[in-house]
């Protein structure tokens, strides 16, 4: 029979996979959309002319946009996506609510619409990753309060006597990310679309880099540690490394990263003694990120003859490694010597991404190769081999994005300190600029590549949601969970 | 800060971080015969193995406590507590100013010509001077000091405040500011027309220009007053000169109008208190040689 699968019938007899599924893809459609911005903006940085003169298209308008695509529409489906699936399928119940679930999807994307008009239109509250202006801080208040609901309602409803540790950390990241929303947003509106932000100067500062800093803390790292607790013990069919690091490195987790904001102000008008608390704390943040790392990796000790067959996996790995990577990178950064040399340089653009693309979007990615054959009601993914190709992509597009900004912050970093005999510097800032455009280059090819794995991805899960199998793939079904072993859960 | 913020700092601080110590310290040793032995939990088909915390990572983390706490004895961080190091961001920015002034004021001090036009002809003068306007003043004058626009270019002898050595020296010391006031309320859009119209024409097309009647009498009643009678400008005000086709704003018939209409606003900011007189001497001296 060739008749088209309705919806209907991916239905799971006991759990709600329709707002999963629902997430799912769009976590795909937006990490295209919001890649696409920023391989766009990449190459405004080349080629400035393609701005084209369009207030809209400007790079100051369009880089909030790249970033609030890619962390709260494509991070934030991700999340939604797998923190609702994990929640059922180990608390072995239920969403509490479907009409709930329904809310928080919507509502979402409503969100993430008005943000993709309001944006290049030029409403900003001029708060970085935080540039929404009031009515949809509200709207993101509503929503994110459903969803609390929602987990928390599905956890105390749950049948297991414990409650799983991704859910720990899919609850710390729903609980802080609210306050952070809360207290950061705070503003006195002054039109529809103005608003001031409730605090002045120095205090201001300090809130948006508490916030800043913990966006990266709670929303990209604590909830992807979520994800990673669920998807790299299923993929690997291993057993979790340590339950009792799982407990350490939460704990200190949660308590260590809310200092570390500081650390984004040295050597400015913030006191001293702040920026040392924000300075020495970012040191402590690494064994706690680091516990996080190990338990992964050593989760697939006994296993590691799956990385050769299997690219979900690999992604899910590979993203650990740059996870580690980048959680050592940031509190080096984090100390005042080498953060006179690194901050406002291309190093800052860097680390991001090596924690963006290599740690976020791949385990992201990972994840959605798992989930989305079983919210279609498939055995796999339509074909492994593009996967593999999609996993390649990613890695090369990653190291060529993180190398060149590597290249261009120390470059740039030492030409503005460099100074001549008589006390005066060596180099124009324009001269550091132009010194800059081979590495500007570089990533704009590698976000390209980056970008066009994502267009592979997106073609095989309509493959997928179509119920069409690649003749031409490799790698085994083990590698895949089956629908049958889903189903007897 | 106040005592009790001083104190709540120092509790929360000092408390996290031995908590972070109990924290790891509770969970440093399991039961050894049970390692490897899991959990007993099962979640979705997933068991967790109870295995102990590696011992090169609990040692990290152990270091890292261990720095924070010798960290925060030694420099500020611990709320009034100022650290037995003394040290400040201030005094650190200021021992350099110190170590950077021995080091480079002699260099400065050393031109046996003091005055801007003496400099002017010394090539280390220049040099040092070309240098310390890529440092300064590019950013808006350009690297060329070709200027751009609402930037004044330096280097075609056209002066708004005037070009000689100690004029020079002025706009850099203190500093410029320009105001041309907004005529479109007042005169109406087509009186601005007309007037623009006058203004250019003067000079290139003196001819055209004396036969808007009408134009030329709106500039005599509002224009002259600053921009001299026949367009020649008057540096005592920066008024520019209309009559030789340089356009600080641009020459359009738009940008012209726009000009007129919403008037424009010019400020060149003060350097003496972000330079030395020394180095001041020696910009003026590179913008005078520019236009030479």
């Amino acid at each position: 029979m060739n008749t088209p699968v309705k919806s209907q019938s991916f239905e799971h007899p006991v759990y709600n996979y329709q707002v999963v599924r629902q997430f799912a893809v769009m976590t795909v459609v937006w990490g295209i959309v919001g890649m696409l911005v920023g391989v766009l903006i990449a190459a405004q940085l080349v080629w400035p002319a393609l701005n084209f003169d369009l207030p809209w298209l400007h790079f100051g308008r369009l880089r909030p946009l790249h970033t609030n695509a890619v962390i709260f529409a494509f991070g934030g489906c991700a999340l939604f996506s797998t923190s609702l699936y994990v929640v059922q399928r180990t608390c072995q119940v239920r969403l509490i609510s479907d009409k709930l679930a329904a809310l928080v999807f919507w509502g979402w994307q409503l969100i993430i619409v008005a943000a993709a008009i309001t944006l290049p239109l030029g409403y900003t509250s001029g708060k970085e990753y935080a540039e929404l202006e009031w009515p949809i801080d509200i709207a993101i208040t509503i929503v994110w309060v459903a969803y609390a609901i929602l987990f928390f309602g599905t956890i105390m409803q749950r049948k297991t006597s414990h409650i799983y540790v991704a859910n720990w950390f899919f609850g710390a990241f729903i609980v802080v990310v609210a306050v952070l929303h809360l207290i950061n947003s705070a503003a006195v509106p002054v039109s529809a679309w103005k608003s001031y932000s409730a605090y002045g100067g120095t205090i201001d500062a300090m809130i948006q880099w508490w916030y800043g800093h913990n966006a990266v803390g709670f929303f990209l790292t604590t909830g992807f540690l979520g994800i990673m607790y669920y998807f790299v013990p299923k993929q690997a069919e291993r057993p979790v490394y340590s339950y009792r690091l799982s407990i350490v490195h939460f704990w200190a987790l949660v308590t260590v990263y809310i200092w570390a904001g500081p650390h984004h102000l040295h050597y400015t008008a913030l006191p001293d003694w702040a920026q040392s608390l924000g300075m020495v704390m970012s040191l402590v943040l690494l064994a706690p990120s680091w516990g996080g790392m190990i338990n992964g990796i050593m989760t697939l000790s006994g296993a590691w003859d799956k990385l050769r067959t299997d690219p979900i996996l690999r992604f899910l790995v590979v993203s650990l490694s740059f996870y580690g990577m980048s959680t050592f990178e940031g509190p080096m950064m984090s100390i005042k010597t080498v953060n006179a040399l690194s901050h406002y340089t291309d190093w800052t653009i860097g680390h991001v991404h090596s924690g963006a693309l290599g740690w976020v979007a791949m385990i992201s990615i990972g994840a959605m190769y798992h989930l989305i054959p079983i919210m279609f009601g498939r055995e796999r993914m339509y074909s492994i081999a593009l996967i593999n190709t999609h996993f390649w992509m990613s890695t090369i597009g990653t190291v060529l994005y993180i190398s060149s900004m590597w290249v261009n912050g120390l470059m740039q970093g030492l030409m503005w300190r460099a100074y001549n005999a008589d006390g005066t510097l060596t180099y124009s800032f324009v001269e550091s600029v132009q010194a800059s455009y081979p590495g500007y280059f570089v990533r704009l090819v590698g976000g390209a590549i980056f970008f066009g794995g994502m267009l592979i991805m997106a073609y095989n899960v309509w493959k997928t949601a179509k119920g069409e199998n690649s003749d031409n793939a490799v790698g085994t079904p083990a590698a895949q969970p089956s629908v049958s072993q889903e189903a007897s859960a | 800060m106040s005592n009790f913020w001083s104190l709540w700092i120092i509790v929360i601080t000092v408390g996290s971080l031995i908590g972070l110590l109990w924290l790891l310290l509770a969970n440093r040793k399991i039961d050894s015969t049970k390692a490897d032995q899991k959990t007993g939990h099962e979640y979705d088909g997933i068991e967790e193995y109870d295995n102990p915390l590696p011992a090169w990572w609990m040692n990290m983390f152990l270091l890292s406590i261990v720095f924070a706490a010798i960290y925060l004895i030694a420099y500020p961080g611990l709320g009034n507590f100022k650290g037995l190091l003394g040290w400040t961001q201030e005094k650190q920015w200021q021992a350099e100013v110190t170590k950077a002034d021995a080091q480079f004021l002699a260099m400065y001090n050393s031109f046996p010509e003091l005055t801007v036009a003496g400099l002017a002809g010394e090539e280390q003068a220049v040099k040092m001077g070309k240098r310390l306007f890529a440092n300064n003043c590019a950013i808006c004058h350009g690297s060329d000091a070709g200027g751009s626009k609402g930037y004044p270019n330096l280097t075609n002898g056209v002066w708004l405040y005037g070009g000689s050595p100690e004029q020079i020296y002025t706009s850099i010391n203190d500093g410029r500011r320009g105001a041309m006031p907004p005529w479109g309320e007042s005169l109406g859009e087509e009186n601005v027309k007309l007037v623009s119209n006058y203004v250019r024409d003067l000079g290139a097309n003196q001819a055209q220009a004396d036969a808007n009647t009408q134009g030329k009498t709106i500039y005599a009643t509002y224009c002259a007053a600053c921009h001299g009678g026949s367009g020649e400008g008057n540096i005592y005000l920066g008024a520019p000169n209309l009559a030789d086709d340089v356009w600080l704003y641009g020459g359009s018939d738009a940008e012209i109008f726009e000009s007129i209409s919403l008037g424009r606003s010019g400020e060149m900011p003060a350097h003496k208190d972000l330079l030395s007189p020394e180095k001041v001497n020696l910009l003026a001296a590179y913008v005078y040689s520019l236009s030479k």
